[in-house]
């Protein structure tokens, strides 16, 4: 394995009880590939001494190599490799154990907020090890600074960037487990075979992994550790339930509120603006309520603790504050509009001498609304902090919960806990900060939670935006395609700039906004000259990257003007589609929901189908949806059609919960739910006025297809949004004649 | 301060709290009852729906006081032991679940509908108004079906 074998384990020496005993090479499975561009298959796995079986996968270069050891952005063709690049040159990745009461440990350093990564990655270990299913338990790390920029769960790219390096150690662990029954049989390691957490010999005697678990932290191995060739999966590839349904369907699942931790129930007044700070407050009525125990000034607000919940909440309502507002009083839709139409850059191609089709966009605010709001539960001491917080980038929010407790961050322990979805909203930590703040100034632990209210009034969200699109055609063909958008600043401070840092972007060059939109956005069909540009006004809201970032909005556009240019040149816009994709696969994916939906089939006035696609994250999706605009108020997607090719798909039953959420996703945001502003202040307050849709507003089926492997595992998360709203998108401007301009069309 | 007496899950239970309380606290806060979710507060998520009297009801807009000498059943106490209620098996068999906040309230709903109607219709299963961000309906009213077929 030559000089690719780490030989000074210092990064690993940190975690003093693990540390590291490195194998002389017979776990290096994959060590010797070509030089990918991408080298996230220079993984090893490394054993851990420990009284189990105990593995890491790290990279090949650990302790010898650092970040120079990253290869160039030219190497760089979207923002998964990004972020892909990023996973490389830190400690190691994943541990694995294998318990002498017969468990597989997997600790991820991800977050779990409904996207599947935890059975996904459990399916992935439980097939390199040909371990029982039901036997394998994942856990999610806490913070590990060690990390760096590598604990950010985002971007879809858990699965791409953590399969090889899981499969590696599994595949190792395993040869570790045959050599040590082997050894305790007398027999050639080749010889036996391995099947549901047992080893086999060929006369049939049978050894549990847990029985070998402690002899195989100590053996050398003596077969082959590569992970299997796909043709041997019998795990990866086949629809699995997810590993803790049973926890959550009886009410077990614990998400942070639920945990057995000490912590008071806390809650915080918040300033009717975005932004909006307390000028004075008199907290004699509120401090005299029955069950309250504190009441605290803090930067966001007043924060009230008491015995329950329901006393907090009323204390806090009987609190006389005075607020300043906040800088965005004088603004409104109206004004935020007018700003970002008077910021779009301008179209630089002349039109050539040929027809023009140029038509506008406008998207309302967007928050992410996870049905579990914010919480957290802090317990900050005189000398260290433990928090408890469904943190999707878990490191950076330590940073800054120590800065703002003045506390060395290594004084901070944050745990990652389950986390009732996210969608982009969790990667940031305003909760973890304001309620370690609570914990210190209240001198006790405690459990915060945002209200509803708070979550859509004060939360993050995704940036309005306008849009103008002109494309130029002479004789049916298009010559040129010029995207131009204004929004405001997404705020990209969670560490995933850091993380684009150190793949070796410069940010300090464009920023992180222009970096991640120029590595996600490209317009997937040959339209001529096609250029897309953003411009950003800074008006100061708390923005966030939200399912799919920008394409969320510029693909959305771009879906809904290839279906426009489509119906001025009276074509087919499957058909349109169909010859301009630059990509097989994507028409694929297309031809396969044309198919199963029948497009074209006849359909009465006032109804009609819709199509579109995307292309993101390694992986491609078409969607067709069928929508009843009869009663004008209330249109209702009556069917789903999906087809998906994410390379490969570990778990095709996660990938189409994914596709079926993401479409409801889509019809919400394009049909009916989003945020309006109203002298510098949210209007909405729940999911009364946040109209995200009901069972009664969402098709009976949505049917998916999960195309067969074409390759590694892309990501499916975000992967549906852009094509699911456009297709909804799409079929309204078709069922009604009417082309939308405005999202959510309901205004 | 008053008590109140309610069966929880089969269980008699006697908590001290002032009348307006809402449950939902009551059973989080005091109770360490956790299944049932808190997404809004006033009624409108429904994710804390649970049964009263076998009835579905939301307990963040109900008071302690209503609650006095009847039958509270939340997510925790649907299953007869280990034995999951049809509507449970059903939710595992059709792998319902994405981040899985609000299926306790969806189960607890979709158990009640079938309680007052075996068999429902498309029709009726659209009356469930519960949230679900995550956007798990499709696989909902599949698992509705499938536990109104498993009686």
């Amino acid at each position: 394995m030559g000089d690719s074998v780490p030989t000074t384990p210092e990064i690993h020496a940190e975690r003093s009880i693990r540390l590291a005993v490195f194998a002389a090479g017979h776990d290096a499975a994959v060590a010797h590939d070509p030089p990918a561009p991408i080298t996230r298959r220079r993984m090893l796995a490394y054993l851990v001494t420990a009284p189990t079986l105990t593995m890491v996968a790290a990279p090949a270069a650990l302790g010898t190599r650092r970040a120079g050891a990253s290869p160039g952005v030219a190497d760089v063709v979207d923002l998964s490799d990004a972020l892909t690049l990023a996973v490389l040159p830190t400690a190691y990745l994943l541990r694995l154990e294998v318990t002498p009461d017969d468990r597989v440990l997997v600790y991820l350093p991800r977050a779990e907020v409904g996207q599947g990564i935890t059975t996904a990655m459990g399916v992935v270990a439980a097939e390199e090890l040909d371990a029982r299913l039901a036997a394998v338990e994942v856990r999610l790390e806490d913070a590990r600074p060690e990390l760096l920029w590598n604990q950010l769960t985002g971007g879809s790219n858990s699965v791409h960037a953590l399969y090889e390096p899981m499969r590696t150690v599994a595949a190792a662990a395993r040869a570790r487990l045959v050599t040590a029954a082997a050894d305790r049989w007398g027999l050639s390691a080749g010889s036996l075979r391995t099947e549901e957490s047992t080893v086999v010999a060929p006369d049939g005697r049978r050894l549990t992994y847990g029985e070998l678990a402690e002899a195989a932290a100590t053996v050398a191995p003596r077969v082959a550790s590569t992970p299997k060739a796909p043709t041997g999966f019998t795990k990866i590839g086949r629809p699995t339930t997810r590993l803790d349904a049973r926890d959550i369907v009886t009410g077990r699942a614990r998400y942070a509120l639920d945990l057995d931790v000490p912590g008071v129930p806390t809650v915080v007044a918040r300033a009717p603006t975005i932004g909006g700070t307390v000028r004075s407050f008199d907290a004699a009525t509120a401090r005299s309520m029955p069950g309250v125990l504190g009441i605290a000034a803090l930067p966001s607000g007043v924060a009230v603790a008491a015995e329950t919940f329901g006393h907090a909440l009323a204390a806090r309502d009987a609190l006389r504050i005075t607020w300043d507002p906040g800088p965005n009083a004088g603004r409104s839709d109206a004004t935020i509009a007018a700003e970002l139409r008077a910021a779009v850059p301008p179209f630089v191609l002349p039109p050539l001498g040929a027809s023009t089709i140029e038509r506008s966009f406008d998207f309302a605010f967007a928050p992410h609304a996870p049905l579990e709001t914010l919480t957290c539960v802090a317990d900050v001491r005189s000398d260290r902090a433990e928090l408890w917080y469904g943190a999707k980038s878990p490191i950076v929010a330590c940073q800054h919960v120590a800065a703002a407790i003045g506390m060395p961050a290594d004084r901070v322990v944050l745990h990652v806990v389950r986390a009732g979805g996210s969608f982009g909203h969790r990667l940031f930590y305003e909760p973890a900060i304001e309620a370690a703040l609570a914990s210190k100034a209240l001198r006790r632990p405690v459990k915060l939670l945002w209200t509803r209210t708070d979550d859509l009034r004060h939360g993050r969200m995704r940036p309005a935006s306008h849009h103008v699109v002109r494309a130029t055609q002479l004789l049916g063909k298009i010559l040129t395609y010029e995207h131009r958008q204004a929004t405001l600043p997404v705020d990209f401070s969670h560490g995933l700039g850091e993380a684009l840092s150190a793949a070796g972007f410069s940010l300090l060059a464009r920023g992180a906004t222009q970096t991640v939109f120029q590595l996600s956005q490209r317009v997937p069909y040959d339209l001529g000259v096609a250029t897309q540009l953003l411009a950003e006004v800074a008006i100061p809201f708390p923005t966030g990257s939200w399912r799919s970032i920008y394409s969320g909005q510029t693909a959305v556009v771009n879906e809904v003007m290839v279906d426009e240019i489509a119906r001025v040149q009276r074509r087919d816009p499957l058909a349109f589609r169909r010859q301009r994709l630059t990509s097989a696969r994507t028409r694929a994916v297309l031809d396969e929901v044309a198919r199963l939906g029948s497009w074209g089939r006849p359909m009465a006035p006032g109804t009609a189908q819709g199509v579109a696609i995307h292309e993101e994250y390694k992986s491609v999706v078409a969607y067709l949806v069928e929508i009843d605009c009869r009663d004008a108020a209330r249109p209702r997607v009556t069917r789903g059609v999906c087809a998906v090719d994410v390379g490969r798909a570990v778990n095709p039953r996660g990938v189409e919960a994914q596709m079926q959420g993401v479409l409801v996703d889509g019809l919400s945001m394009t049909l009916q739910a989003g945020l309006h502003i109203d002298g510098g202040a949210v209007r909405e307050a729940s999911y009364a006025d946040y109209r995200v849709a009901r069972m009664a507003e969402t098709p009976p089926d949505i049917q998916v297809r999960v195309m067969p492997p074409t390759g590694e595992p892309g990501g499916a998360g975000e992967l549906g949004y852009p094509a699911a709203a456009a297709a909804v998108a799409n079929a309204y401007a078709r069922a009604t004649g009417s082309l939308p301009r405005r999202f959510p069309i309901a205004g | 301060v008053p008590t109140y007496t309610f069966v929880l899950n089969g269980t008699v239970t006697t908590v001290t709290a002032a009348a307006d309380e809402a449950l939902l606290w009551v059973l989080r806060d005091r109770l360490g009852v956790t299944g049932p979710k808190y997404g809004c507060g006033v009624g409108v998520c429904k994710s804390c729906t649970s049964h009263l009297d076998g009835a579905a009801f939301n307990p963040c807009i109900t008071p302690v006081a209503e609650c006095a000498g009847r039958t509270v059943t939340t997510i925790e106490g649907l299953a007869d032991g280990e034995v999951l209620h049809p509507v449970q098996q059903a939710w595992i068999d059709e792998d319902v679940a994405q981040c899985g906040f609000c299926q306790p309230g969806q189960i607890m709903a979709a158990a009640a509908l079938l309680a007052a109607k075996p068999s429902p219709s498309d029709a009726d299963i659209d009356s469930l108004d519960n949230v679900c961000r995550c956007g798990t309906y499709a696989r909902i009213r599949r698992a509705i079906h499938r536990a109104a077929d498993a009686g």
